[in-house]
Formats: structure tokens, C-alpha cells, sequence
């Protein structure tokens, strides 16, 4: 095991991992994708179809607008080609299936060759294509391993079947699996930020099939396998990770890599095979012949393009230029992946630090209610830090109270009894605690600099968390450096 | 058996009027139903308790001084492949065993507006896949003109009904000749729409790029006016064309003056076309011509590639429509060890022979490596007949020729080779390509006694001329003992 570790380790840096994804998301419109049943998560089972999600005979799918006004939303700010498109019959058996077949789009996608640029990175990942298709119904395998061949039965819930999808297919241009994980983030974002679909990991709004090989830069790529199960970010992060060792270990111990589909076991922390290409279905796609082509046409396009909003990385651009940082900062990119970005420019252009306002962005404002903050009082409660009325400690106690009182900064301050200590009155407890610990302070002096942390907690707990984090730091040091 | 009076027309101006209540007019019909259909075996279920209950409505409706619709009070034989809330709709076939839809077909919805009566759910070959209704896993209807022979199919029994009087009009579904043919052999007005005209929301899907629901009736006039009932466009097919339905029986009487009429060649000369029935058509051309329609041979070059291009588009889309009945929700189920063997074993046991061979031939067809060579090269050819019919209607007004190859055969005579049942969709099938209207009308018969049927076509959305040269052709035709 450890060779083996060690192998990998040794010839890692040669090997490069590729990565492509596919990405589901539900789109949030207020019907199905074929009928006029509710899309709606979290029903009763079975209660939100009709014959034609259930697929009964006779019945005939006919396409929802507002799902195409929403796939045609991403797909422009993903900078994707909108086209002439049509529906396909992909063809397979699962009781989940209510038709028997998916109705997708194959050859003629609506969306094609897009673009997605990463935010730390900056690198631009390809979008192959971003297509339609309906949702199929969920299934319970009850008892045995809570899969289809050994259950004792299965139970099928319909009200997600016909629920509209867009597959966003990304090009190979991933290589790592942080890029994986960004990359998510962020279509993630402009998922949200175009309204096309509230993108929820964890209710399987957004789902993600990962396709991992592994190559030496300047050699073809390797042979692929594509991840399913991906259930959060974290998983698709350890996925891949998991994936491209076991491909390189392959490699390296004189094996192939063999194409298949692989299951993400979360709880063992590896993929399994799933089915090998030669046991890949034949979906017989055909031409679906209950649907006409859907062609948007220009007009249409522009209107989309129109109402198309601010996008998450013209708003960190927007957001970083104002602060005077990299559009790349973390803080930066939280921001407006909360969607504070707003919040955060007023408090700045209302005389905010900027630096404070994006830590506060950063590390305090990570509840809902956030968005609703005056951007005044954020500017207000920063210009206290920035005059030492407030310890940084203090501001935090304050902000969340302004999140969930709505209350100026001033008076939350005062009734809190905020008051910044004067340097007198800080310099005595400093030299107190210093005299109450002789031993340590003796060690501290000699140069055991971890102490450091004892000095200063020992004044926060005397003066009840008053006290600069800050100046009590500096005032130790000074006496240790007299001593 | 005596069939009750009048033409569906005649029975709705009766039962409109007053003079003949609606009640009387569906007793008469499930009098000659009681008295016949033990022998024809037109019907898969007869209603009569719930169509003596909708002529009781009407009757109430007449008498409050309304107008119930144009077809107040006609009985209509309903396909069973044509959905009905709450009543079994089984396509002929074990595999629908106990389903009962939980809505109406935008036909049945458009009958019951227009005054009409469902008098019952008739019998077809399975999944409506044949051609003489012998496929139907609940046994094959009977010719009324001679019980030793096929009525036809897939739509046998609409056409038997309506040919033996127990119903004034039927409803059929055409997906290569399914109507028209069953007309022609049982003697009777056959039509179906242009692709798209009428809906398919409710018709149990068959080729779904083929499939069309219409008339069948004794008299032309008849079959215009329950199209016009149930033509027009509907939000729940996709494929619905939305344009407004022109009148296409007010010009039925003005004759064929001018027409242009083109004889095609390649459906004249098809292979197996019977002389006698060859001699009908011919004279129904020459009965064109004396009333003035202007008329010339044309060659349409690429409908002789037709049959082969659907029998490769219609197994194709037919195996995927036909994949739902799994077992799993609704319909017969055979239970199994596994979800895999109950499919088997449920598909194995409720679809017959020749659904079988469909959904193997579709499935081959549609498979990676064969796409382009079949089903894609099936489409070209669509497109090759769609341009060459379109080149005809440039110079013609509509088309004609024979509308089966024969007249009604015996039992048995092709169910042994598939090809042989296949070749008497030759003439129809172009229309179903290229979704064009094309009508059946009764003209004479063979040597054998046996009603021919000639066919018309029109381009899309041609209904108007299309029913006028009917109408003519009609007119023209040697009158029967029994015909109306």
C-alpha cells in the first residue's frame, strides 16, 4: 500500500488530470417541461401528474414556453449559440421512465459553444453544448441494497418525471479537481443569477456527472470514466481526486484504463464500476415526431439578451475595481456568490472602508438576512471600527444585531456598552495580567512566541472583550521587547 | 338485418327538427347492432346504456328550443384505439387489459359538442398494425358484404359498422391506409385529413408521425361534415395546425368543372393492382372527365419507394410508442422475479404476432450503425415524395387512383406472409409520408361482387377540392342494392 502511495506520489507531477463535466439543473419554471402540472419539490408522491408526465396512451407533450425562455437565458450568458433545435426520443427501460423514453435534444441542441470563465483562475472552460430534456420520476428501492436488482420492491414517485432539465455539457478543460469545483460554483451563480434554476445541490435541482481521465501534457488524452452520484461539491471534489489516482495507479502498475461508468460510493471514499461500455444501453435516438423544431429566431434572442442581468463576473469586476482589490480576491468572489456585491458597493461608495466592508462581507454576513442590511449603517458601523470606537470583535456582536434588528450601529454599540478603553486604562490591564502570570511571562520573554496568545486572551477575559485584539498585541510585545 | 334509414345528415336535420327524436334513432341502431353484430363483430364493447343516456340529453336539449350541433343524435362507431374517460380503451390488445383512460380524446370532446352519439368502441388489428383486422387479439370483424371475407383494417371495425348500418358514422385512424382501405373493401367513404388538421390528443399512438383520425360514412357529404366537427386546431397536439377550418361541404355540389386531375401512373401500375378493380377506377376517372374536370396521366417517380420507406418509419416510431406498456403502471402485468423478466414476460404475453415483429423491426432500424442506413435513408425518401407530389399539385388540383389493390379477401389469405398483407397499403401510404388528404370512395365492384374503392388526394390542406371530386366520383357511381 505504501509503495503504491509512494509510486503515485513519485510520477503525480507527470500525469495530468481532465476533466469534463455534465451538469443538470432543473429549471425553475412553474409548470412542467409538457404539461401543466406544478414543478414542485417536496409534494406528496404522485400527486402533482397528469396523462401526459405519466406518459399514459394517447397523450402528447407540448412544450412549455417558459422553459425555453430560461434554457435560452443561460445559454446566452453562458455566450452560447441559441439555434434551431430538436427534440430526440432517447430510448431506455427504468420504471422511473414513465414513456419508456426521455424526451432530450441529441444532434440540434438550442445552446451551443459557449464559454464559462472561472473566477480565482481566471481560465475559460468551453461549454460543448446546454440542452433540454424532461426529468424523469424518482425511485425507492425497498430492502435489499437499496438498488433495482435485489430490492424486494420499488416504489416510484411521478411528480418529478416531465420536470424540465437543461444538461450543460462543459468541454474537456478542466484540470483539476479545484476547476471542477469552481467551475460548479459558478454555473451554480449564473444559474441563479439569471433566475433559470434555484440550483440545489442537496434537493437534486443541480445534479453533476464528472467524465475524469488522465493524460501527460502533450499527449492525446486517456481513456474516460464518467463519475455519477455526485452530491455535493465535496464529493465532486474527492471523486475526482479519488478517480484520477486509481486511473494513474492503473497506468503505473502496467494496466489500461477501462471506459465505463462509475458509481461515487461517499461513505468508502471510492468509485465503483457501474457498467462497462460494452454494457452501455443503445438509446436509439430518433427524431421525437410529437414535437415541431423549435426555432427562437433572432427577435426573441434579443429580447432574452435584453433582460439579461449583471452576471457574477462582471460584478466582481465591478465589485473589485471599487474596493481597489483583484477581481480574483476571495472576498471578492463571496460576495457576489451571496449575492452581497450590492450591499457591499453602497456601503464603499457611502464612505465605508473598503477592506473592513469586504472582511465583514467575507466572514460576518453569512445568513440570508445579510441582503436586507442598510448599506449606511454597514458604512457607519466601519467608520466606528476605523476611528478604534469598535474592536474588531465588537463590530461583529454589533453587525449581527443590525442583521436582525435593523438598528443603527451607534446605538447597538452604546447599549451594548461598547465603549473603545483609553490607552491608560488598557496599559493597566496589560500590566496586571503580566504580573499575575510571572512564570509565563518569564518563558515569553526568552522567546516562547506561541505565548503570545495566553497574553492577549488573559487581557480579552479582563476587560470582557473591550480591549483591541490589536493594541493589546502591540502593547505586549513592547513591554516583553523594555523587559 | 335491415339497417335504419337516412344518412348521418338525414338524421341530424330529424333529429334537430324535432321529428325524430334522438332516443329512437340509437334504439333503431342498437336494434340492428343486437341483430347483426353476432355475426359481423364490428365492436370490441357497445355502449348502449351510455348512448341511450346522451340521446336522452339531446332530446331534452331539442325540446328546450336548443340546437344540439350538426351531428345531433348520429351514432358514431368509435375506434378503440380513441380514448374515452372511464371506458376501456384496449387498442385490440391484452396489454391494455382493465385500463381505463381518465380522459377523453379532443375528438370524443369534439363529437359530443357537435350533437354526435358514441355508440360503441370498435374492433382493429392490434395497435391498429394491419390490414384486415384479423390481428385483433379479441378475433377479426367480418365483411358485411361477405361474411367469408376481411373488412379490412386497421380501422375493420368502423367500416364494418358503418357498412352494415349500426352506426351513421365511424371514426377510424389512418396511419398507411387504415381508414381509406377498410372503406374500400366494406364499401364505404373513408378520408383522411391533412397531418395535423385534426388532433391526436387521445388517439393511442401508433407512427406518430403518420397517424390520423377520420371519418367514415356512407356518403360523402356525410364524411365533410363530421371532418368539420372534429378538424381544427388543438393546443394539447403540438403538431395541431392552427390555421381556421374553411366550410368544406358547402361547395360539394359544384362539380368538378375545370378541375385539374392528374391520374398517377405509379399507383395505377403498382404491383398487384387486380384488373377489375383497375377498371372501376378507370371508369370513375372517364365519369371525371364527362362532368369537366380536365384530366392527365402524371408520374409521382418516388412513391414507388414508399412502402419500403414505411415500413422502415413506421416500425421505428412504433417501437418507442409501444415501449410504455412495461407492466409497470397500468395495463397487463405478469409478475416476476425481477423488473427485467416482468417485462419480458408482460410484453411477451400481451402484445401479438405482429406488434412483435414491429418493435424488432423499429428496434433494428433505430440501432447505432443502422440509423443512417434505414431510418435516415427512409426519411430522405419521405422528403423525395413530398417533392414530387408537391410537383404534381403544381399542375393538379388533386390526384386519383385505386385505393387498394383488391377487392375484400378471404380469411387467412395473407396473414401468412407479413409482405403480401403489407402490399395492400401500396396505394395509401404515400399520402400518410407525405400528410396530404386523400379520401376512399365506394365506385362499383369487382368481378367478384366486392366493392371497389377509388382513391383522391389533395395537397395539404386541400380538403375543399379534395371532398368536391369526391362528391363527383360519387355522383358517377353505379348505384348497389344497398347503397344509400
Amino acid at each position: 500500500m505504501s509503495t503504491a502511495t509512494n509510486g503515485t506520489t513519485a510520477t503525480a507531477t507527470a500525469w495530468e488530470t481532465v476533466i469534463g463535466l455534465e451538469v443538470h439543473a432543473e429549471l425553475a419554471t412553474r409548470t412542467k417541461l409538457f404539461c401543466g402540472c406544478p414543478n414542485r419539490f417536496g409534494d406528496e408522491p404522485n400527486t402533482n401528474v397528469c396523462p401526459v408526465c405519466l406518459g399514459l396512451p394517447g397523450s402528447l407533450p407540448v412544450l412549455n414556453e417558459q422553459a425555453v425562455t430560461l434554457a435560452m437565458r443561460l445559454g446566452r450568458a453562458l455566450r452560447c449559440e441559441v439555434r434551431r433545435s430538436i427534440f430526440a426520443r432517447k430510448n431506455y427501460f427504468y420504471p422511473d421512465m414513465p414513456k419508456n423514453y426521455q424526451i432530450s435534444q441529441y444532434d440540434l441542441p438550442i445552446n451551443v459553444e459557449g464559454r464559462l470563465e472561472l473566477p480565482r483562475s481566471g481560465s475559460i472552460v468551453g461549454i460543448e453544448r446546454a440542452h433540454i430534456e424532461e426529468d424523469t420520476g424518482k425511485s425507492t428501492h425497498v430492502g435489499g441494497g437499496g438498488r433495482i436488482h435485489d430490492a424486494g420492491y420499488s416504489l416510484v414517485d411521478y411528480n418529478r418525471a416531465g420536470v424540465p432539465l437543461l444538461e450543460i455539457v462543459s468541454k474537456p478543460d478542466l484540470r483539476s479537481a479545484e476547476d471542477a469545483r469552481a467551475y460548479v460554483s459558478e454555473l451554480r451563480a449564473i444559474l441563479l443569477a439569471t433566475g433559470a434554476s434555484d440550483a440545489k445541490m442537496e434537493e437534486g435541482s443541480l445534479r453533476v456527472d464528472a467524465n475524469v481521465s488522465i493524460h501527460r501534457p502533450g499527449e492525446p488524452f486517456g481513456t474516460r470514466c464518467e463519475i455519477k452520484n455526485l452530491n455535493s461539491l465535496r464529493s465532486l471534489g474527492r471523486a475526482i481526486e479519488y478517480e484520477a489516482r486509481r486511473q494513474i495507479e492503473l497506468i503505473d502498475s502496467g494496466e489500461a484504463v477501462r471506459q465505463e461508468t462509475r458509481h461515487w460510493n461517499e461513505d468508502e471514499g471510492r468509485t465503483g464500476t457501474l457498467r462497462t461500455k460494452e454494457e452501455a444501453e443503445d438509446y436509439r435516438y430518433f427524431p421525437e415526431p410529437d414535437l415541431v423544431p423549435l426555432d427562437p429566431g433572432d427577435e426573441w434572442i434579443g429580447r432574452i439578451d435584453a433582460e439579461l442581468p449583471v452576471l457574477p463576473a462582471a460584478r466582481r469586476t465591478a465589485l473589485a475595481d471599487a474596493a481597489g482589490v483583484a477581481p480574483n480576491a476571495p472576498a471578492v468572489a463571496i460576495a457576489v456568490e451571496r449575492r452581497l456585491d450590492s450591499l457591499a458597493l453602497a456601503a464603499i461608495a457611502a464612505g465605508g472602508d473598503p477592506a473592513r466592508v469586504l472582511t465583514h462581507v467575507e466572514h460576518n454576513l453569512a445568513v440570508e438576512a445579510a441582503k436586507a442590511l442598510d448599506p449606511a449603517s454597514l458604512a457607519a458601523l466601519v467608520s466606528m471600527e476605523t476611528a478604534s470606537e469598535l474592536t474588531a470583535t465588537q463590530a461583529k456582536d454589533v453587525l449581527a444585531e443590525m442583521v436582525a434588528t435593523g438598528d443603527d450601529p451607534a446605538a447597538i454599540a452604546k447599549a451594548k456598552g461598547y465603549e473603545a478603553m483609553d490607552a491608560d486604562e488598557l496599559a493597566a490591564a496589560v500590566d496586571q495580567v503580566i504580573a499575575a502570570n510571572p512564570g509565563q511571562w518569564a518563558r515569553f520573554v526568552e522567546g516562547e512566541a506561541k505565548l503570545m496568545g495566553f497574553f492577549v486572551g488573559e487581557v480579552m477575559k479582563a476587560t470582557r472583550g473591550q480591549a483591541d485584539g490589536k493594541a493589546v498585541t502591540a502593547l505586549v510585545r513592547e513591554r516583553a521587547r523594555a523587559a | 338485418m335491415t339497417p335504419p334509414p337516412g344518412t348521418a345528415l338525414d338524421i341530424a336535420a330529424a333529429v334537430r327538427a324535432g321529428e325524430r327524436p334522438a332516443a329512437a334513432v340509437v334504439d333503431e341502431h342498437i336494434a340492428a347492432i343486437a341483430a347483426g353484430e353476432g355475426e359481423i363483430h364490428a365492436f370490441n364493447l357497445v355502449l348502449a346504456e351510455e348512448a341511450r343516456q346522451a340521446a336522452v340529453a339531446i332530446d331534452r336539449r331539442v325540446a328546450a328550443g336548443e340546437d344540439p350541433g350538426p351531428l345531433a343524435g348520429v351514432p358514431v362507431a368509435l375506434k378503440d384505439n380513441i380514448c374515452t374517460e372511464g371506458i376501456p380503451t384496449t387498442c385490440s390488445s391484452r396489454i391494455l387489459e382493465g385500463w381505463r383512460p381518465p380522459y377523453d380524446a379532443t375528438v370524443v370532446e369534439r363529437l359530443a359538442d357537435a350533437g354526435a352519439i358514441v355508440i360503441g368502441k370498435t374492433n382493429l388489428d392490434e395497435f391498429a398494425m394491419g390490414s384486415s383486422t384479423e390481428n385483433s387479439a379479441f378475433g377479426p370483424t367480418r365483411n358485411p358484404r361477405d361474411t367469408g371475407r376481411v373488412p379490412g383494417g386497421s380501422s375493420g371495425g368502423s367500416a364494418a359498422a358503418v357498412a352494415a348500418g349500426f352506426a351513421g358514422l365511424g371514426l377510424g385512424s389512418d396511419t398507411g391506409g387504415s381508414i381509406r382501405q377498410p372503406a374500400a373493401l366494406c364499401g364505404v367513404v373513408g378520408m383522411k385529413p391533412t397531418y395535423g388538421r385534426v388532433s391526436r390528443y387521445g388517439l393511442v399512438a401508433f407512427a406518430s408521425s403518420l397517424d390520423q383520425i377520420g371519418p367514415l360514412s356512407r356518403t360523402v357529404a356525410d364524411a365533410a361534415a363530421l371532418y368539420q366537427a372534429i378538424a381544427g386546431h388543438d393546443p394539447r397536439d403540438a403538431t395541431s395546425i392552427p390555421e381556421p377550418v374553411p366550410d368544406v361541404s358547402a361547395g360539394l355540389a359544384e362539380g368538378v368543372a375545370g378541375m385539374r386531375v392528374g391520374v398517377v401512373t405509379e399507383l395505377c401500375e403498382a404491383e398487384g393492382i387486380q384488373p377489375d378493380v383497375m377498371a372501376r377506377v378507370r371508369e370513375a376517372i372517364d365519369a371525371l372527365e364527362g362532368a369537366g374536370a380536365k384530366v392527365e396521366e402524371v408520374s409521382v417517380p418516388a412513391v414507388i419507394y414508399g412502402l419500403t420507406a414505411y415500413y422502415l418509419i413506421n416500425p421505428a416510431e412504433a417501437s418507442s410508442n409501444l415501449a410504455r406498456y412495461d407492466g409497470v403502471r397500468y395495463g397487463l402485468r405478469v409478475d416476476a422475479p425481477t423488473t427485467g423478466e416482468m417485462y419480458d414476460r408482460t410484453r411477451t404475453a400481451g402484445f401479438g404476432a405482429e406488434v412483435e415483429r414491429r418493435i424488432m423491426l423499429g428496434t433494428y432500424a433505430l440501432s447505432a450503425g443502422y440509423y443512417d442506413a434505414f431510418y435516415g435513408k427512409a426519411q430522405r425518401v419521405r422528403t423525395l415524395i413530398i417533392r414530387d407530389l408537391d410537383a404534381a399539385y403544381e399542375r393538379f388540383d388533386v390526384l386519383v387512383g385505386p385505393t387498394a389493390p383488391s377487392t375484400a379477401f378471404p380469411f387467412g389469405a395473407k396473414t401468412a406472409d407479413p409482405l403480401t398483407m403489407y402490399l395492400n397499403d401500396v396505394c395509401t401510404i404515400p399520402s400518410n409520408l407525405s400528410g396530404h388528404p386523400a379520401v376512399s370512395i365506394p365506385f362499383g365492384t369487382g368481378d367478384d361482387g366486392l366493392p371497389v374503392g377509388v382513391q383522391v388526394m389533395a395537397p395539404a390542406l386541400g380538403e375543399a377540392a379534395m371532398f368536391r371530386a369526391a362528391a363527383a366520383v360519387e355522383a358517377a357511381a353505379p348505384q348497389g342494392e344497398d347503397d344509400a
